[in-house]
């Protein structure tokens, strides 16, 4: 009764920060852009355009207001959902963001299902022997994993297995050759729903190269904290009485130190993971998946101030949603976990 | 693992030092020149690492990529820690609505991911090495001041800090006296560890088309001029460039790990 109620408070207080940090991200951006040294203007046109260019393009963005008006101004568009439009093709960057996410997320779903297969069988093998030869090459694997700079390693993979053996396409997300499935976004989605097999199986060709890259190299981190968890479960009292009880080690690990050593994994992983996740997607840009960082990329190589605005707001808002429902969301399994 | 690390790092300081010197005596060409060299010549005798699209010597470039990586790198987490210890030695001190309002404000960077903020910084502030140094300290001062602060929180209701206090030490000189020496025994693994991390994402800021001018060779730039040259097999301006990076990034979180035992342990 105590746990749950204490449960409750936890999650609405956690819940009641959401916003607060929200709010704290968007007005951070907001800052770094306005007031840093260096001047948006410059940034778009370059230091020697002319003064009426740079005027011009100054009322457009609406710099010319007071920074505080600017501030309120932005602050009200957002919460109205109204990111501003690029100053490229007068696309609104929400449209753009919109086009491009699902891309992303579809790339980013399956890659973690990857990782977390791969992530926790390392882990397995490891401690099954513990300082063993696998073990060792599981260790190796998980600083590896990290070390590795991820759109380098999906060139190489690129280069070997599209460009040297031509198994799967070099990039994009779906063959040229065919029409998209209509609906939402999701391309593996759409076509399993519109029952077309030519494009679902042109667009897992597609998802094969980049899915397994970026799953492959966030295995890393489930497969080290999974290592770590185990090493220390595997001493404590409860461990050695079910051996002492001739229980077979296979038996202890999987049934008494598995479940335990899970929780902590899921928190590191999840929290990780919402940070890493703005690295390893630079593997769009590498495979040309059409997702939301190789948006990033177009709009920076472009000088498109609000797309760039836009797409970092919205997601680092993500990530800060998906980083406290995982907060909560462990509270809630884990019965271990006090709140005082 | 420390050793390894250890010698890798040493290796890359010392391609760091010898290769502008190589250049200056004429050893080794200039990566920046290579006009007179074929474009996108396979690894040679005379190019041991092949050329790039513009005819430049990929070897060159990736061995004076370290001195530039190094050195951003070092600025950026040397900044990081002279901003972040401070700012949780006092946040820590001080506790109450200050430290709160601090804690929010470090925990919202600290979730943002790390390579939107630097692009968002390096974005405004353009290209430069001081510039990518600010770009990536900021990312980092965060780690710095929660470890610092969490510390800072702990040590200070020791006896000898009150004790300190009865005597009338005040609060900067509690600070600087009894506080900073004690908090900063967790400061070197993440130092190693961030190190570690700065790199990688110097390299993506340099992928994005951010970060270093395009007048000094840079693995993360150079590794995005190789995309284009990928699909048609050229596969030797995307190899080395990379092999440098990964080696330094392992060679830090090797060192990093082997602190961050020794730290443990003892």
């Amino acid at each position: 009764m105590n746990r749950s109620r204490s449960l409750l408070k936890y999650s609405i207080s956690r819940l009641l920060l959401a916003p607060v940090m929200l709010w704290l991200i968007s007005t951070l951006v907001f800052l770094l852009l306005r007031v840093a040294p260096g001047d948006p203007v410059d940034a778009i046109l370059g230091i020697r355009a002319d003064y009426a260019a740079r005027e011009a393009l100054r009322v457009k963005l609406g710099l010319d207001a007071s920074l505080l008006t600017q501030y309120f101004k932005y602050l009200n568009c957002l919460i109205h959902g109204d990111l501003g439009e690029s100053l490229n093709n007068q696309e609104p960057v929400r449209q753009l963001i919109s086009n491009t996410l699902p891309a992303s997320i579809e790339l980013g779903v399956i890659a973690i299902i990857i990782a977390i297969t791969i992530g926790l069988a390392v882990g397995f093998t490891g401690i099954a022997r513990p300082e063993g030869k696998t073990d060792l090459i599981g260790r190796l694997f998980g600083i590896g994993t990290y070390a590795l700079p991820p759109f380098w390693a999906a060139m190489l993979i690129q280069i070997f297995f599209a460009v040297i053996l031509g198994w799967l396409p070099v990039g994009g997300r779906f063959p040229p050759n065919l029409i998209e499935p209509e609906g939402s976004g999701f391309l593996i989605f759409d076509s399993i729903k519109t029952g077309n097999l030519q494009a679902l199986l042109g667009s897992i060709r597609h998802i094969i190269l980049p899915a397994s890259t970026l799953g492959i190299l966030l295995s890393g981190i489930f497969s080290r904290s999974l290592r770590l968890n185990l090493d220390k479960i595997l001493t404590t009292n409860y461990i050695q009485a079910a051996k002492s009880r001739g229980i077979k080690d296979r038996q202890v690990i999987l049934k008494h130190a598995f479940p335990n050593a899970l929780l902590p994994v899921l928190t590191i992983a999840g929290l990780t993971i919402a940070s890493l996740i703005g690295g390893a997607l630079l593997i769009e840009i590498t495979f040309s998946w059409p997702g939301i960082a190789l948006g990033l990329q177009d709009a920076i190589s472009q000088r498109d101030y609000p797309v760039v605005q836009g797409i970092v707001v919205i997601i680092s808002s993500l990530v800060v949603t998906i980083s406290l429902l995982v907060d909560i969301a462990i509270a809630f399994i884990d019965p271990r976990i006090s709140f005082n | 693992m420390a050793i390894w690390g250890s010698w890798l790092l040493g290796a890359y300081l010392m391609v760091a030092l010898l290769t502008p010197l190589l250049i200056r005596v004429g050893f080794l060409p200039d990566g920046q020149l290579g006009l007179n060299s074929p474009v996108y010549a396979p690894p040679s005798f005379d190019h041991w690492c092949g050329t790039d699209r513009l005819g430049r010597d990929v070897c060159v470039r990736t061995l004076q990529g370290t001195g530039v990586a190094l050195q951003v790198v070092f600025l950026a987490v040397t900044l990081a820690v002279f901003i972040g210890v401070p700012v949780g030695l006092f946040s820590g001190y001080a506790g109450g609505v200050i430290d709160r309002i601090m804690v929010l404000i470090m925990e919202t960077l600290y979730t943002v991911p790390v390579l939107l903020l630097s692009v968002v910084i390096a974005f405004v502030l353009g290209r430069g090495i001081l510039n990518a140094a600010i770009a990536l300290c900021v990312v980092y001062i965060p780690q710095y001041f929660r470890v610092v602060r969490n510390q800072t929180g702990q040590v200070k209701t020791e006896l000898y800090i009150e004790a300190a206090r009865a005597m009338g030490a005040g609060p900067l000189w509690v600070m600087r006296r009894y506080l900073f020496k004690n908090v900063l025994t967790s400061v070197p693994v993440l130092l190693t560890l961030n190190a570690a991390d700065a790199v990688l994402v110097l390299g993506g800021l340099g992928f994005l088309g951010l970060g270093l001018p395009e007048t000094i060779p840079e693995w993360g730039s150079d590794l995005n001029m190789a995309l284009d040259a990928v699909p048609v097999g050229i596969w030797w301006t995307a190899l080395y460039p990379g092999i440098a990076m990964f080696g330094l990034v392992l060679s830090l979180s090797l060192l990093g790990e082997a602190l961050e035992d020794l730290v443990c342990g003892s």
